[in-house]
């Protein structure tokens, strides 16, 4: 059972919290493409390895935050909060 | 191949069975094929069977990074079903279904088939209605199915639960539903692949596609590089890795699902009972193990263990339904990784790569297709053309926004 | 001997008998016994059968990995199958019964298996029973199968959960654990201390006592989880019945683990070394130290290792009959032998047994000298017991389950860790294995056909030879083919012969092979304890209004709809529920009724940018709304499906009520958080979920404004002043209310809400104020009846997980809004703009059979399996006919055509299709 370090509450069980799927996921303009629109809504990277994904304390504070957690072992490696920059991430989803 | 029978088992055993021949065959990898299966799981090798044995291709590898049978298709809940709701899918798993029934016939393998039913639970009004639709689906598709009242619930199930927090006011039966032996199945077409020729490769673990514009030229391996003409691949929950690989994404999530066995005991369960309210699924299997399983943990995992909340929430589930299970004994608890799409439908066809055709996305409920799915998929690597029965699964369908979800049509959360 | 059984050596003077029985015997042991020793000290020999070939077994070792003494205890609700003989403590009136062999387990018929037993070797099933068909030999077998009954009801315990954190969790209390628990708690960090067994391997008191220490006894670590999650089974003393919990589950969330797990003593392989008698050297120690009990009257033991030998002085000085001992090694130190000969067992060196004889019990095992080409010089011992050590094997399956790697190790002949986990120290025999000291454990001669590799299976080595040759190779491959290691002592007594047998069949060396997956739990964790109190009425919450009480008094009949519990109708005595509905439908459209809407969901945004945020979600333009005049909005999920529906009402320049569906309440609060939070947090607007804090009773009939008229007098409740979808925030008994006039129903309506504790308040005053005018309750069948007959939208009855707006009729609006809204782009996909979708339409039954909802539906040209069903569907209320609301294929297109409607298999009735509204097509009444 994952211990989820919330950046505003501490570490918890993950049983407070809800899982919001990958991070940095953008979403596109009305204009978008078919295409564009629906690898927006149903295409994903399902990395093997360490993964951005997007947590909601929901039984705690009631914030979202992002966490890069390796999927193949769940070691959780950083968490940060929504909207917070990590260098890594910039380059992509 | 040996042949298996009673007269067999009794001739071979005077000798001490030590006259029994491999079951399949350990061949060298060669360096170039008509098809190269990769996936050595259920899908892969039935796959790899009918390419040889119903279309005749003569130069077939099946490619297992592992050893056959040894991710999903090793460790399943066994149901065997056909109880779908859409048209497509109900066309699709009834086939499945139906090749199940004449599997150990086809294989000369025992793959152990009871139908001894499955039940799906309606637990309220709106359950009854939803439970009523979707009987009437899948007997307008031609498949049989019943509703049946809390009476005739409790005459098959007798020990479920005779005062439950939520009512039980009745169900849906498919009689022809059931279980089957997964290592049966997975044994049974390695046998009969091996037999027809094909080359079944283990622990040979595929790292990357050479291509020349849109088509696969041949396959990089951990054991050199195979030249093919057509790919067929059903690698499961590595199949966003493996599109990857080939230059495609996919929308698919892989996750962990969960199930449970308990220590054996003498029967009192006949058929399959799940809920979906409930979330749970219980049936028992021919040892006398309760086989359990639920729904699939939240978050994205390949690491194959579950989460000990979703276990106990799902045994939860269990004693909700049996009251009288709490003082058996949970025995062993194991996960895989799944292949989870967004309608719960599989992708099945062709992709962006000309020749490289992809079965993938089956979920948690992969197992009952097997038969299907290498029928289907053998034909679409052929034909270079989806099987008719898989034109609704094409990957193409997200693009238009063809969403095939059981789940949605069966009234389960939106 | 002693009163307390012929075997018992000795005993306290103090001890307590304890009656039980076995298979209805009446037997006698003292407290402190486990049943397995208790039937030792009796003589019991036979204690069950194996499965396959139904031959006859004893007790094998004294823990967790026994695979023989599996008993059921008790019958009834308190019955148990499986039950470990070995960890069983004995208790007064214990019913213990051995769970195979008909009619006894002494002498069981099936037994004739053993005779042909090739037949039945490995994978057996795979080969055969397959003609005529399956179905024919699965029941015999499936009768066959399994050992012990299920209870017969619910379980009469109760299992309770902890949960736990600590810095150390040290598991094991042997003198490794106990030293390291001391560490440990002395330098103040708080401590966890586990043990399987009733005792400690040392006095733990002065530990228990400090106040940053917890020492659980008869506590079994199952499960090692993600991020250092410890799950513990623990029996609770005494438990069990009302007073206590029968077992507890501990989640401890651990810093650091110490594992002094221990070792587990290995078995040795040889022909027939299956036989009642034949136990673990260990084990006859621990039987003797713990209950002063004797393994038999004739004892050899046989060996491999040194710990035997010290085992043997033990037994022989405690006045057992130590005959020999038999040691696979060439020679063994002197020091060994000295001792050996100090008490006078004699000593056979380099030798092995290669076969026992005794058909119901062990009478005798013939040894063998080792080398050369094997069986030469053979002799022959009688004895009644064989005490076998093979070496032994730490116990890591927990350092398995937390990721840590093992290999088969050359030197030390068993499994041992590639590499330190990083927050798991291993201490104690678990984290030594000695090098280079074990001889022979499998023998090289004999009929590999009788020589056990799992016990319990009845998995022989032969039955390995088998799957190699027929190419079953890897070890999950064999596992699975034979079946070893997946009965309930999950492989845990012998995996180190084991591997070396699998080794040996395959020609390659034990250190190339690798292990199944170990996963928990570790020993079989009973279902209750896993769930703890989640059973029962506290299966899920029951959620209730303010009303509920009220509702109960007047005769409600509750059901679950979502989350909460409702009124579904109020059935008079006598009444069934349709009726109920029916009568209560008649109030609505005649009379006056009450309705309890307090689950409706309610949410308020609150800032500048209220209303801009909320119109980022709704297909209906929010920007043109009125103060305090209500609209009806759907929204979506971003793939366009319908996801909920409700009013938006604009209190004022920065504040927006929202309703949602009673279901979807607390989704639709956590989605507009989400996107708030995460894509639009700019937004200077917060969500605020209120659907508890308002009580909500719909006022509904042609009486209606009467009876508000008493509630709030000289207030203007004209029509003019308070028409249809307006809003009103006034007072009502003091404090504030909100007051909409929406109708579901389709009657004039007032939704009143009051703050939730005045809910009862408001529902006696209406009850009070309408009483001329006959008012009474209504519930949910009856409001459905009625919305159906209006044609209303019914989330999750009409629509489904693939309805989009035009398909129930708002198709219009959606596009209009142009607005990048959330699952507007979605609707612009092809499937979504097909025309042949299915689309809302009504039914009017043809004949006078009710149209069953979910019954499907088919027009005549059609070629598709079906074209549609019913979603809802009664009996007009104005007429009696039957009519229906459903979604049909291209369903606007279809008026005035007739469908057959179909159910179980059969047309049932016809219908022709019209539009979806049967009563007030105007709506004056709920315009009045």
């Amino acid at each position: 059972m994952l211990y989820i370090p919330c950046p505003y509450c501490g570490a918890r069980d993950e049983t407070e919290f809800t899982y919001g799927g990958p991070a940095y996921v953008t979403r596109p303009e009305l204009s978008a493409s078919d295409r564009e629109w629906t690898e927006y809504l149903y295409h994903r990277q399902n990395t093997e390895g360490p993964y951005r994904e997007r947590w909601l304390h929901g039984f705690g504070c009631g914030r979202w935050f992002n966490v890069l957690r390796d999927t193949t072992t769940n070691e959780i490696q950083k968490v940060y909060p929504m909207g917070g920059s990590d260098r890594l991430i910039e380059t992509g989803r | 191949m040996q042949r298996y029978s009673l007269l067999n088992v009794l001739g071979h055993a005077l000798r001490g069975n030590t006259g029994w021949r491999p079951a399949w065959r350990t061949p060298t990898l060669r360096r170039s094929y008509d098809v190269v299966v990769i996936g050595g799981g259920g899908h892969g090798l039935a796959t790899a069977y009918f390419l040889a044995k119903k279309h005749g291709v003569r130069r077939v590898a099946l490619l297992e990074r592992g050893h056959i049978g040894q991710g999903n298709s090793g460790r399943n809940t066994q149901v065997t079903r056909s109880n779908y709701f859409y048209p497509v899918s109900s066309s699709f798993f009834d086939h499945s279904l139906k090749l199940y029934e004449g599997l150990g016939r086809e294989l000369n393998f025992n793959v152990m088939l009871r139908q001894a039913g499955q039940i799906n639970l309606a637990h309220s009004l709106h359950d009854l209605e939803i439970i009523r639709r979707w009987a009437n689906a899948i007997r307008m598709n031609g498949v049989d199915a019943e509703v049946l009242n809390e009476a005739g619930i409790r005459k098959l199930v007798p020990i479920l639960n005779a005062q439950p927090r939520f009512p039980i006011l009745g169900g849906l039966i498919q009689r022809r539903a059931g279980i089957s032996r997964h290592d049966a199945v997975v044994w049974g077409f390695t046998r009969g692949a091996s037999a027809h020729g094909v080359d079944i490769v283990q622990g040979c673990e595929v790292t990357g596609f050479q291509k020349s514009g849109d088509r696969v030229t041949a396959v990089e391996t951990s054991q050199g590089v195979v030249h093919c003409d057509r790919v067929a691949m059903s690698v499961s929950n590595q199949c966003s890795v493996m599109a990857a690989l080939a230059g495609f994404t996919l929308p698919v999530t892989t996750t962990t699902l969960q199930a449970v066995v308990t220590e054996p005991i003498k029967p009192v369960l006949d058929p399959c009972v799940i809920s979906a309210a409930i979330h749970a699924y219980v049936s028992q299997s021919d040892r006398g193990e309760i086989v359990i399983g639920g729904g699939a943990d939240v978050y994205n995992s390949y690491r194959q263990r579950g989460s000990p909340a979703i276990t106990r929430g799902v045994l939860a589930s269990v004693l909700e339904l049996f009251p009288s299970f709490s003082r058996l004994k949970m025995m062993r608890q194991w996960a895989g990784a799944v292949d989870i799409t967004p309608d719960t439908s599989p992708i099945m066809g062709l992709t962006p790569v000309r020749n490289l055709y992809i079965n993938c996305g089956w979920g948690t409920g992969g197992y009952k297709a097997i038969p299907a799915g290498g029928d289907t998929m053998a034909q679409t690597v052929v034909e270079d053309k989806p099987h008719p029965l898989i034109r609704a699964y094409d990957l193409a369908r997200f693009e238009r926004g063809a969403l095939i979800d059981e789940g949605a049509a069966s009234g389960v959360a939106h | 001997m002693s009163a307390r059984g012929p075997y018992r050596l000795k005993e306290r003077a103090d001890a307590v008998p304890v009656e039980f029985r076995f298979d209805g015997r009446a037997l006698r042991g003292v407290e402190g016994d486990t049943v397995a020793s208790a039937l030792l000290a009796n003589g019991v020999r036979v204690v069950s059968r194996s499965f396959k070939f139904h031959r006859p077994r004893g007790i094998f070792s004294a823990g967790v990995e026994e695979p023989n003494a599996l008993v059921q205890l008790h019958t009834g609700v308190h019955g148990i199958p499986c039950a470990r003989a070995t960890l069983v403590p004995l208790t007064t009136g214990l019913e213990v019964a051995s769970q195979a062999g008909w009619p006894s387990v002494s002498f069981d018929v099936l037994r004739a298996i053993d005779g042909v037993h090739s037949v039945f070797a490995a994978g057996f099933y795979n080969r055969t029973f397959m003609w005529p068909s399956w179905h024919m030999y699965e029941p015999i077998i499936r009768k066959l199968a399994g050992f012990g009954r299920a209870p017969t009801g619910p379980d009469p315990d109760r299992y309770e959960t902890r949960h736990a954190h600590c810095d150390v969790l040290v598991i094991g209390g042997g003198t490794a654990g106990i030293k390291a628990a001391r560490t440990a708690a002395a330098g103040g960090q708080r401590v966890f201390l586990v043990e399987q067994h009733e005792d400690f391997g040392a006095d733990v008191s002065t530990l228990e006592a400090l106040p940053n220490t917890q020492v659980l006894a008869r506590t079994t670590a199952v499960g090692y989880y993600d991020h250092d999650l410890v799950a513990l089974a623990q029996g609770v003393a005494g438990g069990g019945g009302a007073a206590l919990p029968r077992e507890r589950l501990w989640l401890v969330r651990a810093s650091r683990v110490v594992l002094a797990t221990g070792a587990l003593e290995q078995p040795l392989i040889f022909s027939n070394n299956d036989r009642p008698g034949i136990m673990l050297a260990g084990a006859a120690l621990q039987y003797l130290r713990r209950h002063g009990v004797a393994p038999g009257r004739e004892v050899v033991l046989a060996t491999n290792n040194d710990s035997a030998y010290h085992t043997a002085r033990e037994l022989r000085l405690a006045g057992v009959n130590v005959v020999a001992l038999v040691d696979s090694r060439e020679s063994a130190h002197r020091a060994l032998l000295q001792e050996m000969r100090g008490v006078g067992i004699a000593v056979h060196g380099h030798c092995m047994p290669i076969n026992t004889q005794g058909f119901g019990a062990l009478s005798g095992v013939t040894i063998a000298l080792l080398g050369g080409k094997g069986a030469s010089n053979l002799r022959r011992l009688a004895c009644d017991t064989l005490l076998v050590s093979g070496g032994w094997s730490p116990t890591l399956h927990l350092f398995a389950q937390a990721g840590g790697k093992l290999q088969f190790s050359e030197s030390g002949r068993t499994f041992e860790p590639v590499a330190d986990a990083p927050r798991i120290e291993i201490v104690g025999s678990a984290g030594q294995i000695p090098r280079g000291e074990l001889g022979e454990r499998v023998s090289r001669v004999g009929n590999t056909a009788r020589q056990w590799v799992d016990l319990r299976h009845d998995v022989t080595v032969s039955d390995i030879e088998l799957a190699v040759r027929e190419n079953f190779t890897a070890v999950e491959h064999i596992k699975r083919y034979t079946t070893l290691g997946m009965s309930v002592d999950q492989g845990k007594l012998g995996q180190a012969p084991a591997v070396e047998v699998i080794a040996r069949a395959r020609g390659i060396q034990p250190a190339e092979l690798g292990h199944t997956t170990f996963r928990p739990p570790f020993v079989p964790v009973t279902l209750g304890t896993m769930v703890g109190r989640s059973v029962g009425a506290l299966y899920a919450p029951n959620r209730r209004t303010s009303l509920y009480g009220l509702q109960a008094a007047a005769g409600a009949l509750f059901e679950d709809f979502g989350e909460w519990q409702r009124a579904a109708a109020f059935p008079r005595p006598g009444e069934a529920r349709e009726q109920a509905m029916a009568r209560e439908v008649q109030r609505i459209r005649h009379g006056v009724g009450v309705y309890d809407a307090s689950p409706l969901g309610k949410i308020e945004l609150i800032g500048p940018d209220a209303l801009d945020f909320a119109d980022r979600f709704y297909i209906n333009n929010l920007k043109t709304l009125h103060m305090r005049r209500a609209r009806y909005g759907i929204m979506l999920r971003e793939t366009g499906i319908i996801f909920d529906d409700g009013t938006v009402v604009v209190l004022d320049a920065d504040r927006v009520l929202l309703t949602t569906t009673s279901s979807g309440a607390g989704r639709v609060a956590a989605w507009l958080e989400e996107w708030r939070q995460c894509e639009w947090p700019q937004a200077r607007v917060v969500v605020m979920p209120v659907t508890d804090q308002w009580a909500t009773v719909a006022l509904t009939g042609q009486h209606a404004r009467a009876i508000f008229e008493r509630l709030q007098p000289g207030c203007d409740v004209s029509n003019e002043a308070f028409p249809h979808l307006g809003f009103r925030a006034t007072t009502l008994f003091g404090r504030e209310a909100r007051i909409y006039r929406v109708s579901f129903s389709g009657e004039l309506t007032y939704e009143i809400n009051v703050p939730s504790d005045q809910g009862p308040q408001l529902w006696t005053a209406l009850l009070e104020e309408g009483r001329s005018f006959g008012i009474g309750p209504y519930g949910v069948d009856a409001l459905l009846h009625a919305r159906m007959e209006k044609g209303f939208l019914h989330i999750g009855a009409d629509t489904d997980g693939t309805t989009v707006p035009d398909d129930v009729g708002f198709g219009k609006p959606a596009a209009a809004k142009l607005r990048h809204y959330i699952g507007k782009r979605s609707l612009q996909l092809p499937e979504n703009m097909r025309p042949d979708r299915l689309q809302l339409v009504g039914l009017a039954g043809e004949r006078a059979a009710a149209l069953p909802v979910g019954s499907h539906l088919r027009l005549a040209d059609s070629h598709e399996a079906t074209d549609g069903w019913v979603t809802s569907a009664g009996l007009l209320s104005t007429n009696g006919t039957p009519v229906a609301i459903a979604m049909l294929r291209a369903g606007r297109r279809q008026t005035d055509r007739s469908v057959t409607v179909h159910d179980g298999g059969r047309i049932v009735t016809t219908a022709r299709v019209v539009a979806p509204l049967f009563y007030d097509p105007t709506g004056g009444r709920m315009n009045a």
